[in-house]
């Protein structure tokens, strides 16, 4: 493992009884990069997920996150990540300035910091209007933007996005990867899934798991060739039906 | 085959449904496509005689979905989005449920579901709610087709799902109209237009537009390029804030762009510029929209 890396995997593996749903996977994520971790169904992302962000106790193997072990820091490692997920983000019997603070809170940012984070927050994504508005009022591609930024509000090293666009409209789901984008920029490391192959195509690199392990992994330009197709979509499907 | 009219559907303060009116014919393979909250499982519910319509009609094979429920119940088929099947039955067990519920047997209809239902029936014993996705998902179909429905409608049933099982959905789904089912189906997802006969483009309880997936495409305005370089995120923020730039959005490793002004001189301009800012191997090409620039440009 060098200087500069988010996450680093080494032979990773989860049993859950005869069942091995990840098997010894071994990958590396640098600081500032846009992983996708992308995969069929029951491919194990989930698991292999769970694993590093702390959630989890894998079996065998190595991993660091943030440089801390996750067999043995866990509890380090939850509060230098960041975490969004398409199910659940925010609490929707809160306002949108309760949730801000709620997760600020949870963070231990201070009173000011949250403060000052708050309004930059809605400059950003422009939702100063609906501060005082309960989640379960404003539309979802709005939801999904705030959660993302709710997301990175105590400024983490690494944010895991699981599935953040599904469903989202195709204006709001661009804006979404703009946030991204902007996030990798200022150094914080991306690890994203997502079923949108277009979207595999903005990740600096990505890596496809099946039935357990790691079966591709390289900028989508690399795979694109390696495999002959012209698209992610077929790389995906080449690579699932195999 | 079905006729919808009119039809408006709200909850409190929010319109899920605004006069919301197309028709569906016998044996047409039908996309509703729109993202979340756009009003489509509202409409499905609708179509299903679930939920009343505030105004507004809706027909089934000639049948009303307020005051006909009982015949539209026994001659639909319909999968929610919520996989509703029962997790602590085995996969025959729940097939069996259905065709007995609708006094049919699994036997007198294999035919219909045999291309889907073989697939999954090695593991006919298994529990429903110990199955993957895409095998909850063709049992969830067989189940609605054991009674040989004269409809079919479908509320998202590939969504959340890998773009593996949901071409094997689709290729089912064709399968199907050789039974002249007519099949009503939502999705979030633009690039399943394609695969219908016809589509409704839906956002914010509004039809945007219903036509067949070319025509759609064919009525783009303006004409649309492809461009990349080596660093996209830069090309991006450069032509956004251009002012011969009408529109750019992401598309894998594109950027699709409309030009303002697309005479090849004014195109010119806009390419000395982004040579001037460093951009490197620039790539531009015409290309034929796609439906997701076609719903982007009637959102915007």
């Amino acid at each position: 493992m060098t200087a500069g890396t988010s996450i680093y995997a080494k032979n990773l593996t989860k049993k859950f009884g005869n069942f091995t749903a990840v098997n010894t996977i071994s990958f590396e994520v640098k600081k500032g990069e846009i992983f996708g971790f992308l995969g069929a169904n029951g491919a194990g992302k989930t698991t292999a997920m769970r694993m590093l962000t702390g959630l989890l106790k894998p079996t065998s193997g190595e991993a660091t996150v943030c440089g801390y072990n996750v067999f043995t820091h866990g509890e380090q490692i939850k509060k230098h990540i960041g975490y969004m997920s398409q199910r659940f983000s925010l609490y929707e019997d809160l306002t949108v300035a309760e949730n801000i603070e709620f997760y600020g809170g949870i963070y231990g940012l201070r009173r000011n910091d949250i403060k000052q984070r708050s309004h930059e927050l809605y400059d950003r994504i422009d939702l100063g209007h609906a501060r005082n508005s309960l989640i379960s009022a404003i539309p979802l591609g709005w939801r999904q933007k705030l959660a993302f930024m709710v997301s990175i509000l105590h400024q983490p090293e690494i944010v895991f996005l699981d599935e953040p666009t599904g469903g989202v409209d195709p204006i709001t789901r661009r804006q979404f990867w703009d946030l991204i984008y902007e996030t990798a920029n200022k150094g914080i490391t991306v690890f994203v899934t997502t079923h949108y192959m277009d979207e595999a195509e903005y990740c600096g690199r990505v890596s496809i798991m099946t039935n357990g392990i790691i079966a591709a992994m390289g900028h989508p330009q690399e795979l694109k060739q390696q495999y002959g197709v012209a698209t992610m979509n077929e790389v995906f499907i080449k690579i699932a039906r195999q | 085959m079905i006729t919808i009219t009119n039809i408006s559907k709200s909850y409190g303060k929010v319109q899920a449904l605004k006069n919301v009116g197309f028709e569906v014919s016998r044996g047409e393979l039908f996309g509703l496509i729109g993202p979340d909250g756009a009003g489509k499982t509202s409409l499905m519910r609708i179509l299903a005689t679930l939920i009343l319509p505030d105004s507004g009609s809706a027909s089934i094979a000639g049948r009303d979905v307020v005051k006909d429920y009982r015949y539209i119940r026994n001659n639909i088929g319909y999968m929610p989005g919520r996989f509703s099947l029962y997790q602590d039955l085995s996969m025959e067990e729940n097939l069996q449920f259905f065709a007995t519920i609708f006094g049919t047997t699994i036997k007198e209809n294999y035919e219909l579901i045999k291309p889907i239902y073989s697939q999954i029936e090695p593991f006919k014993k298994r529990k429903a709610g110990a199955l993957s996705g895409g095998m909850k998902q063709k049992l969830a179909l067989s189940c609605a087709l054991i009674h040989r429905p004269e409809a079919l409608i479908l509320d998202e049933p590939t969504t959340g799902v890998d773009a593996v099982s949901r071409t094997e959905f689709w290729e089912m789904l064709k399968e199907l109209k050789r039974y002249d089912i007519t099949i009503i189906v939502s999705t979030p997802y633009m690039d399943e237009a394609g695969l219908c006969d016809r589509v409704a483009l839906i956002q914010s309880g509004n039809i945007l537009q219903v036509d067949t997936p070319q025509n759609i495409v064919n009525s783009y305005k303006g004409k649309l390029y492809a461009i990349k370089a080596q660093d996209i995120y830069q090309l991006n923020n450069l032509l956004r804030q251009h002012t011969n730039i009408e529109s750019c959005f992401t598309f894998g490793e594109f950027l699709h762009i409309v030009f303002k002004n697309d005479s090849s001189e004014q195109q010119a301009i806009v390419l000395d510029y982004l040579e001037n800012q460093g951009m490197k191997n620039i790539v531009v090409q015409p290309i034929n929209p796609n439906i997701e620039d076609c719903f982007i440009q009637l959102l915007q």
